[in-house]
């Protein structure tokens, strides 16, 4: 084994062993340097006038009302495009239709936009100036600088990863098995339940993960349509900026230091998932087998 | 597991007990400190004298920023900015003020004032002394945008005026003034907070344009030693408006709570805390009391350029000569 993948080594790499090491040394400077160093300066920043003021940040009541917030917005949007992802993944992937390839343009279109651009379409559309602003007035229904803004901007931003994560997936496995499920005399339903959703559950956790770290993260959208209200309308990545920009700079980088937390729970999380779908794949492919 | 869910939920939905009126006060950049202080002060007076308690929220970011959300539906009670024209703004696009707003309060409904200094590095290692100074190649000045904050128009107008008032002064070589200093401007961020941030936190640029009061913050949050406070020959006098939301306190049923906490800044006791924050007061006895920390500097209002609302249309409306000086410092 080790004699295999030495000759397999020689013959696609023909570099000199200096010429390979210099390329490594570069990329892990580049990553010490732009990630590495950066995240360290978050913690250092936080904790550098001790704990005490660290948790103090935190349990600031203008800090927590922004967690919270976070919290609302992400428990909503995640679950919306749950729902979302899985339908638009399962008509896509499974079945031919006209305008297919329309709707997943606009699968995409999130991406592709501006998260600014974004939030300000909920401004020109539900704003005091915007086409339905005079009536949601009278009707004293608040939309943008309130709540329902801040999550219809977080479930924009959010829209395209769960789709985009099982449309290949669903694709790749094909509807031979569905198709055997429903000559079987299984139920549309009992077909989703029993047989696509154990096939995609893993995927469907990853984009799950990925929909929930931008939720909680989003700063651009969610900046237009918040208002900034302290207290209120802040999330958390909007509290940073502001106690960045009121020199409390503790403070800002223990906020930042939960985002990043949050940023390296969701990576251990990916990791995980994606070494058991891997796992599990190799178990299905010895199952065939024999 | 399901316990502490709910505990945790608990928690979150618990709404702290609501005051009897609630106040939003939507303001812009620097004056986060001295609302700080001034909203305790106005709770306490209102309790004692209605026996209603008020809770007051604050939103900030760049004045016109600020006006621009007032007027897409963020539902301020009062607004409190750093020029006349975002309000007019509030006033003529979003229709949520009434027109003669500045009449209805005592000093065109400005309780205290600012002007443009200059703030340089220790020891003032470019030796500014004067507007004159900025145009010096190899001087970096961090100025605000424009465009975006009442701080950067106030800035580029100072400059303006001072070139007027030079001997020989026109108008064309005071456009080729502001030109040059705004082609020694390295970033111009949105707000005035930002600006001074760059300056202070990320060490960029030998000469930082912002309010006198935003001085006194600095001295604050990075202490004295760090930078000099320069006041030039003439500068710019900035006064810094309020007003009430019409439509928003008729509609919330919050006119008599608005009404009294724009009346009280000009108190003794509301400007006694603008003087500590480095606000130039109206009332002449605080004024005389605090008037060694404000040194006596000539200045211009922005009446000689016809009014803010002139010098928005002439300067910076889109189209307008901040526009083409941009442009042409952009070309080369």
């Amino acid at each position: 084994m080790a004699g295999a993948t030495n000759v397999h080594r020689s013959i696609v790499t023909t570099e000199a062993p200096w010429v390979r090491y210099t390329l490594t040394a570069i990329a892990l400077l580049l990553i010490g340097l732009f990630l590495v160093v950066p995240l360290f300066t978050v913690f250092y920043e936080a904790l550098k006038k001790g704990w005490a003021l660290y948790f103090e940040a935190m349990i600031e009541p203008d800090a927590l009302s922004a967690i919270k917030l976070t919290l609302i917005a992400a428990a909503i949007s995640v679950p919306l495009n749950l729902v979302f992802g899985v339908a638009a993944a399962w008509a896509i992937a499974k079945f031919d239709f006209r305008g297919k390839s329309v709707l997943i343009t606009l699968i995409d279109l999130p991406f592709a936009v501006s998260p600014v651009v974004a939030g300000l379409i909920y401004v020109l559309m539900f704003g005091a100036q915007g086409w339905w602003g005079p009536w949601l007035m009278d009707h004293d229904i608040k939309i943008i600088f309130a709540i329902p803004g801040i999550v219809l901007a977080t479930v924009f931003v959010t829209f395209p990863f769960i789709a985009r994560e099982l449309i290949p997936l669903m694709e790749a496995q094909g509807s031979e098995e569905e198709q055997a499920a429903m000559t079987l005399g299984a139920s549309g339903f009992q077909t989703f339940w029993r047989v696509t959703l154990p096939n995609i559950k893993w995927g469907l956790l990853y984009g799950v993960i990925l929909a929930n770290a931008r939720a909680m993260g989003e700063f651009g959208a969610v900046s237009v349509v918040s208002g900034h209200i302290r207290g209120e309308t802040n999330t958390l990545p909007l509290h940073v900026e502001i106690l960045y920009n009121e020199y409390n700079f503790v403070g800002a980088f223990a906020c930042a230091s939960l985002l990043a937390l949050l940023a390296l729970v969701t990576l251990a999380a990916k990791s995980f998932v994606e070494w058991r779908a891997e796992q599990q794949e190799a178990a299905a492919r010895r199952d065939a087998v024999e | 597991m399901s316990r502490l869910l709910a505990a945790v939920l608990a928690a979150f939905i618990a709404v702290p007990a609501f005051a009897d009126v609630t106040l939003l006060n939507v303001s812009y950049d620097v004056m986060r400190d001295f609302y700080k202080d001034y909203n305790p002060a106005f709770a306490k007076y209102y309790d004692a004298k209605f026996k209603d308690k008020v809770t007051l929220q604050q939103s900030h970011g760049g004045s016109s920023k600020q006006a621009r959300s007032v007027i897409d539906g963020l539902e301020a009670d009062v607004v409190t900015m750093n020029q006349s024209t975002d309000i007019d703004a509030i006033v003529e696009k979003g229709k949520q003020i009434n027109a003669g707003w500045e009449k209805r309060l005592p000093n065109e409904a400005a309780p205290f004032s600012s002007l443009q200094v200059l703030i340089v590095r220790k020891g003032n290692p470019k030796g500014i002394k004067d507007w004159n100074d900025l145009t010096k190649p190899g001087v970096q000045v961090i100025v605000p945008n424009p465009k975006t904050s009442g701080n950067g128009r106030y800035t580029y107008l100072a400059a303006w005026g001072y070139a007027l008032k030079q001997a020989g002064g026109t108008d064309a070589k005071a456009r080729q003034f502001v030109t040059d200093v705004f082609k020694n401007v390295p970033v111009l961020d949105a707000g005035g907070r930002g600006a001074t941030t760059t300056f202070m936190q990320r060490q960029i640029g030998d000469v930082l344009v912002t309010f006198e009061n935003e001085a006194e913050m600095i001295a604050r949050e990075f202490g004295r030693g760090g930078f000099e406070v320069v006041y030039p020959s003439v500068s710019i006098d900035a006064d810094l408006p309020v007003a009430v939301v019409d439509k928003v306190v008729d509609k919330k049923g919050t006119r008599k709570a608005a009404e009294e906490y724009l009346k009280y800044l000009w108190s003794p006791e509301g400007q006694e805390i603008a003087a500590q924050n480095y606000l130039r007061p109206r009332d002449p006895a605080v004024a005389a009391k605090y008037a060694k920390q404000f040194p006596n500097v000539k200045l211009f209002g922005v009446s000689d350029f016809g009014g803010l609302q002139k010098a928005q249309k002439v300067h910076f409306d889109d189209g307008g000569v901040y526009d083409q000086i941009a442009a042409s410092i952009a070309k080369k």
